[in-house]
């Protein structure tokens, strides 16, 4: 399988990635050499085996479903590029 | 005052111990240390230096009062993956510009707590997807090995390439690195130093920047293997906020050195022996299992027969991870933004300045695989493949091996900005071909300096374990280093 240069925007799309005209050409390119590469997987029987879910047999460790955390609303938002009282600040999505 | 860099962090414990040195004076020697060398090689891309003499004097406080813990005093360098709180934390990529975390990671929480110094964030690829260190926002690495009468910048490996360079410089006593392919193990190959990427589960990774969930493990670049397991020992611990972190004792793995080999079956892999692969890592090769040989040890041909599969399902698999861990950076709650007219144009600008072209590329073939209609035929596949490859480490583990060996990298380090590698981004893939497999099987694996090319580079070789065995890694690698002996670089810079 390989992608075309519409294929290369559209997952640019999907990625939230804007690309120029040049990058996404340049891009098609490199993509088509790593999945080419991938290709070889085919070659492998594949039939009646399960697909890996973790690497190490382990039952996932479960908390108690209580409150443990929290009143850090000045760290969650020390970092945010905009804020204001404690709220993360976006540019307007509803109309 | 300089040559107290020189100590390992085993010597520099028992002179600190001793009351023979201070903190403070061997915490000062590594900073004039980088002081001088850092403008050249470029391994930090920042020093915390009044951090680093206040942790310093804390601990000459809790050595004189006799206390201490088990790396009480010894200045270490962080990755930049590695979240420390208030202090610069950017996976060296510019979509995190100016990000201070208010938390720190348990496996730097876990060093504080046994008396490390910190030294200062160390350079890497950007986000730990590279295998050169030629990705990192920050610039690349130089590695401090040069080939003999040469004066070629040649690069450290990746992504731990700050690092491993930082270790082998003598800019700090050891490292923190993580290792998602093989990112511990190349550039400690390159460098001529030791690092080990321990079982997946043995280290948390809470409050690590995520690349590849799955894959992701965090391990010490260290001068030596008895510095590694003193190390990796206060690195390693269960962890409530990482379910997928092991609890289990952590052994004293300084224990197992000195421990004869005698009797244990080392497995030789003949997927291994590479078409092209130059005569000089086969030499080595074979001089490894000489070595193990005259120890006692029993050498045995094994096959993996899955392993040239490996390498194209990880590049499925940790692409597809990384686009669903890195889907976190748009602008909005860290880092960089750049406006646009809506918000989607602020992601989609946002993303496009803050990310490298590599990271870039790894994310769309990611978001790619993952896509409706291709999620079977990519990565299903690849998940289905990974387990046969596991399957083949648990056969001949079965079979009673207790340990793999092989060459550590396809190659010696190659030159910045080579050519080819960037002509091609298979071609720079191709460096992780012996040490992916661990990753994918998430087992230990450890590579050791065993020897020199002929142009005086440093190469190693790796060995695999068992999973949670690293103490027969450390006891066999141990072995290797007594009688490969120790690589020192000649200073330049």
């Amino acid at each position: 399988m390989s992608v075309d240069l519409a294929t290369v925007k559209r997952v640019a799309k999907l990625a939230r990635i804007a690309v120029t005209d040049d990058e996404a050409s340049s891009l098609e390119g490199e993509l088509n050499t790593i999945l080419g590469f991938v290709e070889q997987l085919n070659e492998v029987d594949i039939s009646g085996v399960e697909p890996m879910t973790s690497v190490i047999p382990m039952e996932m460790r479960k908390r108690k479903d209580a409150v443990t955390d929290g009143d850090k609303a000045d760290d969650i938002t020390a970092n945010a590029p905009a804020s204001e009282d404690n709220f993360f600040l976006v540019p307007k999505v509803v109309e | 005052m300089t040559d107290l860099t020189s100590l390992t962090i085993a010597e520099a414990r028992e002179k600190l111990r001793g009351r023979e040195i201070t903190s403070t004076e061997l915490t000062d020697a590594y900073l004039s240390a980088i002081d001088a060398a850092n403008d050249t090689l470029n391994a930090y891309v920042k020093v915390t230096a009044d951090k680093a003499r206040e942790m310093a004097k804390a601990s000459d406080e809790r050595l004189a009062n006799g206390a201490g813990g088990a790396l009480e005093g010894i200045p270490l360098g962080i990755k930049d993956l590695f979240g420390t709180e208030g202090v610069h934390t950017q996976a060296c990529s510019h979509v995190l510009d100016g990000f201070e975390p208010r938390y720190e990671s348990t496996v730097t929480a876990n060093l504080w707590a046994d008396g490390a110094v910190m030294l200062g964030k160390l350079n890497m690829d950007e986000f730990a997807m590279g295998s050169s260190n030629e990705t990192s926002y920050y610039g690349p690495v130089k590695n401090p090995w040069r080939a003999r009468e040469s004066n070629k910048d040649l690069v450290p490996g990746g992504s731990s390439g700050g690092s491993a360079a930082a270790v082998s410089a003598f800019l700090c006593a050891g490292a923190t690195a993580t290792d998602t392919g093989g990112s511990i193990r190349q550039p400690a190959a390159f460098t001529g130093t030791v690092g080990i990427k321990p079982t997946y589960g043995r280290c948390s990774r809470w409050g690590v920047v995520a690349f590849a969930s799955s894959l992701d493990q965090a391990g010490p670049i260290t001068r030596d293997v008895r510095d590694a397991a003193i190390m990796l020992k206060s690195m390693a611990s269960v962890d409530p906020k990482d379910t997928t972190s092991v609890d289990r004792p952590v052994p004293d793995y300084e224990s197992a050195l000195g421990q004869s080999v005698r009797g244990m079956k080392i497995g030789i892999p003949a997927e291994y022996r590479m078409d092209g692969m130059p005569e000089e890592i086969e030499t080595l090769w074979q001089k490894g299992m000489a070595w193990l040989r005259d120890a006692g040890a029993e050498i045995v041909d094994i096959t993996l027969p899955h392993t040239k599969y490996a390498l194209p399902a990880y590049y499925i698999v940790a692409p597809a991870e990384a686009s669903s861990n890195l889907a976190r950076y748009d602008g909005v709650r860290y880092g960089l933004r750049v406006p646009g007219k809506d918000i989607t144009e602020m992601y989609e600008k946002t993303r496009a300045a803050g990310f490298g072209h590599e990271v870039k590329r790894r994310i769309l073939i990611g978001t790619y695989v993952l896509s409706a209609g291709y999620y079977d035929a990519y990565y299903l596949r690849a998940q289905k493949v990974r387990t046969l490859i596991k399957r083949d480490f648990e056969t001949v583990f079965a079979d009673g091996v207790d340990a793999i060996l092989t060459p550590a990298t396809p190659s010696a380090a190659f030159g910045i900005a080579d050519q080819d590698m960037a002509a091609d981004p298979v071609k720079m893939y191709l460096n992780d071909i012996f040490t992916v497999t661990v990753n994918m099987a998430g087992l230990p694996g450890i590579a050791v300096p065993a020897g020199l090319d002929a142009q005086g580079l440093p190469l190693g070789l790796q060995l695999i374990g068992k999973p949670f065995d690293e103490e027969t890694l450390f006891r066999t690698a141990h072995v290797l280093e007594q009688a490969a002996g120790h690589f020192p670089v000649e200073k330049w810079w």
